[in-house]
């Protein structure tokens, strides 16, 4: 029961990151960000030396964790923020179905080129070897890298809580994602705050790289697309544009996947993701809104 | 059309007179005689040349033309984009393949088809409108739900969608093979079929546009709040959209199935979503004409980085891009395209024979 809870935070975890990082970048510009997922994946990568062979050659990874984390949330950072820079600032203007297709086609950019290095085969790593031992708490056995997670996805939560709430930056972002021009005429520089996005949400994607690759120990570069799907899920659940409810509808989505994973008959179960889809579209007929519907983010006339 | 009526309203209103039953129709009836010659021509010339990998490429082309004509009856009328109608095209693809195979592979190679498909074989034709009907049904069913939400929530609640087909679809072995691939399907290599397909495609566009419901909708892209106060029903117009144009996607999923003769899962997902939403958004995203456009091409670039990919002997030493570039060149030529001309290529414009008409 208890492995049943650790295991739906852990996987909400990721969820909630992934949706926090897509909500951060639509709340100040109205972009749907499709390559976030490949960003995912790049910061990942960034771990490795170009090759063919399904062993990973370690470049950077063989650092000390505490040179190893900073470096894959500044990849994960510098890429996203480098997008803003050579892509997006081109869509300020653009309708978000037309930005939309752009990340589409910037993400397939990136996928490509990782494909490019590193061919398609998945390869294994072993990130953090030290955090696979298992621990006992309240009697269940967990893997350390677990409790880990979870620990730092709070962590991560309250840190950001108390950036947007407690600096200037917080603010000026909060203002900008509740009323863009508005925040502009007041005299908050818009770049200066997309750029500010970006670079959060880029980080998240580091940090989501770093626990699923030492989740899994394989890293392919495909691993992006099945965390952002679910992610873009959370933040529509939650409420577009809504940083509260992406993290709350991330952790909701990690919930039913696990508990689903328990409760359905063998059969059934490689057909996990489509009933966690099917719950979805549920949900979306009941508030079509979102779990939290954010202000600002309805048109006015 | 809103500058031309407002033009005639004041003659319109000292004589109440209601226009022409067809005027509309006869207006702009002229694109999709034009599109369809465009695409006559490029297969009269492919039967020309007689070359079989040429043939093939065409072949291709074509079931595209059906396909993007498909996205651009929902996404181009109502603003709305779709990341879920490849699904459709998936699940028109394997019912082509169930109505098709052979009895006997189908009884060793899926087993768990109810026994009215087992024994089904019916003529190509037959299979892919019984296909295209199928997948339209499935269209109505999701789009019930879907066009409840708003705009952007409603593109990624197609995202769902489309994962959810490829997950049921990847994983319901006795059925659907899972994930290797469902083999046998007779292929037809003659390319008028797909000739028809994309016609009758783009006809069936055209008429939706140019119908009440097709008015409405565009009415609804353009001025949401405007036309919701006029009485637009918009979740009903778009739902009416969302049905054709999954039928259209059906249509297309069998024209892939008899084109190649293979279907697997993964033919149907991502990549597929991406290229051809590519060649909508290249060449316009409101426009019949864009679409069509844009297909061609997209399709001549590929096939030339294709071409590069492979190989070019450039004196002594082959000139050969490595693996993977033609997908970012096309990734790096759409982001251009659409920082330069965020409308696509031709805009909201249509061919017509006489000038360039805007179409609103």
């Amino acid at each position: 029961m208890l492995q049943i809870v650790f295991d739906s935070l852990s996987l909400g975890s990721l969820y909630a990151l992934g949706a926090l990082g897509i909500a951060l970048i639509f709340g100040v510009m109205r972009l749907v960000n499709f390559a976030h997922g490949d960003v995912i994946a790049f910061s990942i990568f960034a771990l490795l030396w170009p090759s063919t062979d399904a062993m990973a050659i370690v470049f950077a990874g063989q650092l000390p964790w505490y040179l190893l984390i900073p470096f894959v949330l500044l990849v994960g950072a510098g890429l996203s923020v480098l997008c803003e820079i050579v892509v997006f600032r081109r869509f300020r203007r653009a309708n978000p179905a037309t930005m939309m297709i752009a990340s589409f086609a910037l993400g397939f950019v990136i996928r490509y080129f990782l494909l490019m290095l590193f061919t398609s085969r998945p390869k294994s790593i072993s990130l953090l070897p030290m955090l696979s031992q298992p621990v006992e708490i309240f009697g269940a056995r967990l893997p350390l890298l677990q409790l880990i997670t979870i620990i730092a996805t709070v962590i991560i939560l309250i840190g950001l809580t108390l950036f947007l709430r407690r600096t200037r930056f917080g603010l000026e972002m909060r203002a900008a994602a509740e009323n863009f021009s508005m925040a502009r005429m007041l005299g908050i520089r818009a770049n200066r705050v997309i750029m500010g996005a970006f670079a959060l949400s880029g980080a998240l994607a580091g940090a989501i790289a770093m626990i699923f690759g030492s989740q899994t120990g394989t890293v392919d570069i495909q691993m992006g697309a099945s965390i952002m799907l679910m992610a873009f899920i959370a933040t529509v659940i939650g409420g577009l544009g809504s940083l509260a409810g992406a993290v709350l509808a991330g952790f909701l989505l990690g919930a039913a996947s696990v508990i689903m994973q328990v409760v359905l008959p063998v059969d059934a179960r490689p057909f996990r993701d489509a009933f966690v889809y099917g719950a979805v579209i549920l949900v979306l007929l009941f508030r079509p809104q979102g779990l939290i519907a954010a202000r600002g983010t309805k048109e006015r006339v | 059309m809103t500058d031309a009526s407002l033009s005639t309203l004041p003659p319109a209103l000292a004589n109440p007179r209601k226009p022409a039953r067809f005027a509309l129709a006869r207006r702009t009836i002229i694109t999709p005689i034009l599109l369809s010659l465009l695409i006559l021509a490029v297969a009269i010339v492919t039967v020309m040349t007689g070359s079989r990998p040429f043939n093939q490429a065409m072949i291709d082309i074509m079931v595209r033309v059906v396909l993007v004509v498909g996205l651009y009856i929902f996404i181009g009328n109502s603003g709305v984009l779709s990341f879920g109608h490849i699904g459709f095209t998936c699940l028109g693809a394997y019912a082509a393949a169930w109505l098709t195979i052979n009895p006997l592979m189908k009884k060793t190679s899926l087993p768990g088809l109810p026994s009215f498909l087992l024994e089904a074989r019916l003529p190509y034709w037959q299979s892919a409108i019984i296909a295209a009907l199928f997948a339209g049904l499935a269209a109505l069913i999701f789009g019930k739900v879907l066009m409840r939400l708003s705009g952007i929530a409603a593109s990624i609640a197609t995202f769902a969608v489309l994962a959810m087909i490829n997950t049921i679809y990847s994983n319901w072995e006795s059925v659907t093979g899972a994930t290797s691939s469902v083999v046998g399907i007779p292929i037809v290599r003659v390319i008028w079929p797909y000739v028809g397909a994309a016609i009758v495609a783009i006809f069936i566009a055209w008429g939706h546009a140019i119908s009440r419901s097709g008015l409405a909708l565009r009415a609804a892209r353009d001025e949401p709040t405007a036309a919701a106060a006029s009485g637009v029903d918009i979740p009903k117009e778009r739902l009416i959209a969302f049905a054709i144009s999954g039928v259209i996607m059906g249509l297309g999923g069998a024209a892939t199935a008899h084109s190649i003769g293979v279907v697997t899962p993964d033919t149907f997902y991502l990549g597929l979503t991406f290229i051809t939403l590519a060649m909508l958004v290249v060449g316009g995203m409101s426009s019949l004409s864009g679409a069509v456009i844009g297909v061609l091409l997209l399709s001549a670039l590929i096939q030339a980085l294709r071409w590069l990919e492979a190989g070019v002997p450039l004196g002594s030493t082959t000139f050969a891009l490595p693996k993977g570039l033609q997908e970012i060149a096309l990734g790096v030529i759409m982001i251009v395209i659409l920082a330069l001309r965020p409308a696509g290529l031709i805009g909201n414009r249509e061919i017509t024979l006489f000038r360039v008409n805007r179409n609103k």
